[in-house]
């Protein structure tokens, strides 16, 4: 890993760019910065600010929040992007378990990047739509 | 006495390969802890790329010499001079200043090759020159692995291995044609290019040097790459262009036979009349244009040459290869190979706001080697630091004037912090320059980090507390100055330390 070429062939398969044509993905891939985590790397930290939006091109990881394993990550699963949205510090760590390579971009450049692509603005709606309607599900379960 | 040719082929606790600055900073402080080592280089002479390059001739780093009341011996100095190395000598410091003519505070190319020379043979910084290393292997044993480098010496057998080899290796993208362009590393003098219509592939620092140096001699000239080229004003950071080379932005602003393009290159063909015919894909429409060029330039980056580190099991990420690191420079994957120098950005740290550190330049990377060494030497050699304690009333001012004047920490922003324990058996102590990831995530007892960060708007202290197995992030407000000693300080940090450290405001 990776030339541009190579990121745009490795997101093109992934649900929150399934919309973008080739040059989109070029993009995307020239806009974004490719990063690898070790295995136990803490790749977003709890409590703390200045993070970014990140994608997940191989590996697994796990979401952490107070000690507490909330959920598994692995390609093509995304993180970070509540945190850079609400401008507030991640309410969980996210850590490696297995070797972990991302695309990444900072936080301050997030917000020009999903306005100029609307359509990963969408999928991304639709996976956090996703996530609330878990969270409400199990809410509901566990009254 | 000078060796010609130190270091023969053979068995040594660590070996250091390169002789541009990280593998001069790397190899003096391991001298000055007495750990035995070679440094080898396949060079002829000290300096790196800066042997060579900047093409132009003109460096991006500033040394203001007349800077921190001109005493050039002083830590604070550092911050104002981008360009040299450091040492526990106080006549080996700051000899930058020693070799520029006064014509600029960036120093030109002979001027810095001359400083790297002139700090090797002061300090007394012996490399083997014309040894190549050429292969690598690695061997089990009891006591951990150890490396074997096969160089056009012979064969050097070490515990550790240190690699500041640049990123050096030119790259260009495999866009069809890309054999007709020339790399930057082969550009041709200037007057060569006198009315030729160029093309220049990328739009970082090296094609708008290029940019910057052919205007007078270019017909003219067109840069393109998929995104939009931001200036290091815009991102308030060395990512973008520097501001030493906005000239070709004004002239593509008033129309001055310069064109900034958003767009990838697709091919490039030959055309009858000798010239280029250059394919392009717009970035905002997706439509394609062409344009015609007497010669294309692929401004295009170089990558680390690691040889076959990687068969090795060296994992590396991003389109220049780097090797991905830990806190302490050493190969993430794996153990006992280690990086200096320009690679060292490969360890990024938190990265907090999208801003990196600036390892990727000297005046970072000197005390990435610094740190690493005392990493070394600590954690495998038996070297002991001097922790020099604190008292519980100057803890504050301490902090304050580290986040005001030390160079380690406004060089590497959110990446280099400055530390103090509070151990209770020990006292508070002052544990000096750590990593910041480092103290996050691998510390342990009660202690206090200071840093200067930037979100890309502002610069600001950043003090994080541990205590009790948890840590606190306190940002502490920009001053217009960056000056954070005045009361407004005192008093906003002896708030955040009063409860870690009890009298910590009473001062």
């Amino acid at each position: 890993m990776a030339t541009r070429d190579e990121i745009a062939d490795a997101i093109a398969g992934m649900a929150i760019f399934a919309d973008l044509a080739r040059p989109q993905l070029m993009g995307v891939a020239s806009r974004f910065e490719e990063a690898f985590f070790p295995k136990d790397a803490r790749v977003l930290r709890q409590g703390l600010t200045g993070s970014g939006f990140y994608v997940i091109l191989d590996g697994e990881a796990d979401v952490v929040a107070d000690g507490q394993k909330r959920a598994t990550l692995a390609r093509g699963d995304f993180f970070g992007e509540v945190s850079v949205l609400l401008g507030e510090p991640p309410i969980a760590d996210v850590v490696a378990t297995r070797p972990l390579r991302c695309v990444v971009l900072g936080g301050p450049a997030v917000e020009g990047f999903l306005v100029d692509h609307p359509r990963v603005m969408y999928r991304m709606l639709q996976a956090s739509a996703r996530r609330l309607r878990g969270a409400n599900q199990r809410a509901a379960a566990s009254q | 006495m000078v060796d010609e040719r130190p270091f023969p082929p053979g068995e040594y606790p660590v070996v250091v390969v390169g002789s541009g600055p990280g593998a001069l900073q790397t190899s003096y402080f391991l001298s000055r802890y007495g750990i035995d080592h070679a440094t080898i280089s396949a060079d002829p002479s000290a300096g790196g790329m800066f042997r060579k390059w900047p093409f132009f001739q003109r460096l991006l780093s500033w040394t203001k010499p007349y800077a921190a009341g001109a005493d050039r011996q002083s830590r604070a100095f550092q911050r104002w001079d981008w360009n040299s190395l450091l040492a526990r000598e106080p006549e080996l410091r700051g000899l930058q200043a020693e070799f520029m003519d006064g014509t600029s505070d960036f120093p030109s190319r002979p001027e810095m090759e001359a400083n790297l020379a002139a700090f090797a043979e002061r300090a007394g910084v012996q490399v083997r020159y014309g040894c190549t290393w050429e292969s690598t292997r690695r061997e089990e044993t009891a006591d951990g692995d150890r490396f074997t480098l096969v160089t056009s010496d012979g064969e050097y057998r070490c515990r550790f291995a240190i690699f500041a080899v640049g990123v050096s290796e030119p790259y260009s993208p495999a866009t069809p044609g890309i054999e007709l362009a020339v790399h930057y590393a082969d550009t041709r003098d200037a007057p060569s290019y006198a009315g030729h219509r160029l093309f220049i592939i990328g739009k970082q620092n090296s094609g708008f040097e290029l940019a910057t140096g052919l205007l007078q001699w270019a017909s003219r000239i067109s840069l393109s790459s998929p995104s939009p080229a931001k200036t290091s004003i815009e991102t308030h950071s060395l990512v973008g262009v520097r501001a030493r080379y906005v000239q070709p932005f004004e002239d593509s602003i008033l129309g001055g036979g310069v064109d900034i393009l958003s767009a990838s290159t697709k091919g490039i063909e030959r055309t009858p009349a000798g010239g280029f015919l250059v394919k392009l894909e717009r970035s905002d429409n997706a439509m394609p244009m062409t344009l015609e060029a007497d010669e294309v330039i692929a401004a295009t980056g170089f990558t680390c040459p690691l040889r076959d580190l990687p068969a090795l099991g060296v994992a590396t990420f991003g389109q220049s290869k780097l090797p991905a690191q830990t806190d302490f420079w050493e190969s993430a994957t794996v153990p006992g190979i280690f990086f200096a120098g320009t690679i060292t950005q490969g360890a990024a740290g938190l990265k907090k706001h999208g801003i990196p550190p600036n390892s990727g330049a000297l005046h970072g990377y000197r005390y990435n080697a610094r740190v690493l060494v005392d990493h070394l030497a600590e954690t495998y050699f038996g070297a002991v630091h001097e922790r020099p304690a604190i008292a519980e009333g100057d803890v504050r001012d301490h902090l304050l004037a580290e986040a005001t004047r030390a160079p380690e920490l406004w060089h590497q922003k959110a990446f280099l912090a400055s530390v103090v324990s509070l151990d209770g058996s020990a006292g508070i102590r002052n544990e000096g320059i750590v990593p910041l990831t480092r103290f996050l995530d691998a510390g342990d007892g009660d202690a206090i980090a200071m840093t200067v960060e930037s979100d890309g708007t502002t610069i600001f202290p950043v003090v994080y507390v541990r205590r009790g197995g948890r840590q606190e992030e306190h940002a502490l407000e920009p001053d217009p100055l960056n000056d954070f000693e005045g009361p407004t300080y005192r008093r906003a940090l002896g708030q955040i330390l009063d409860r870690a450290v009890p009298g910590a405001s009473a001062a």
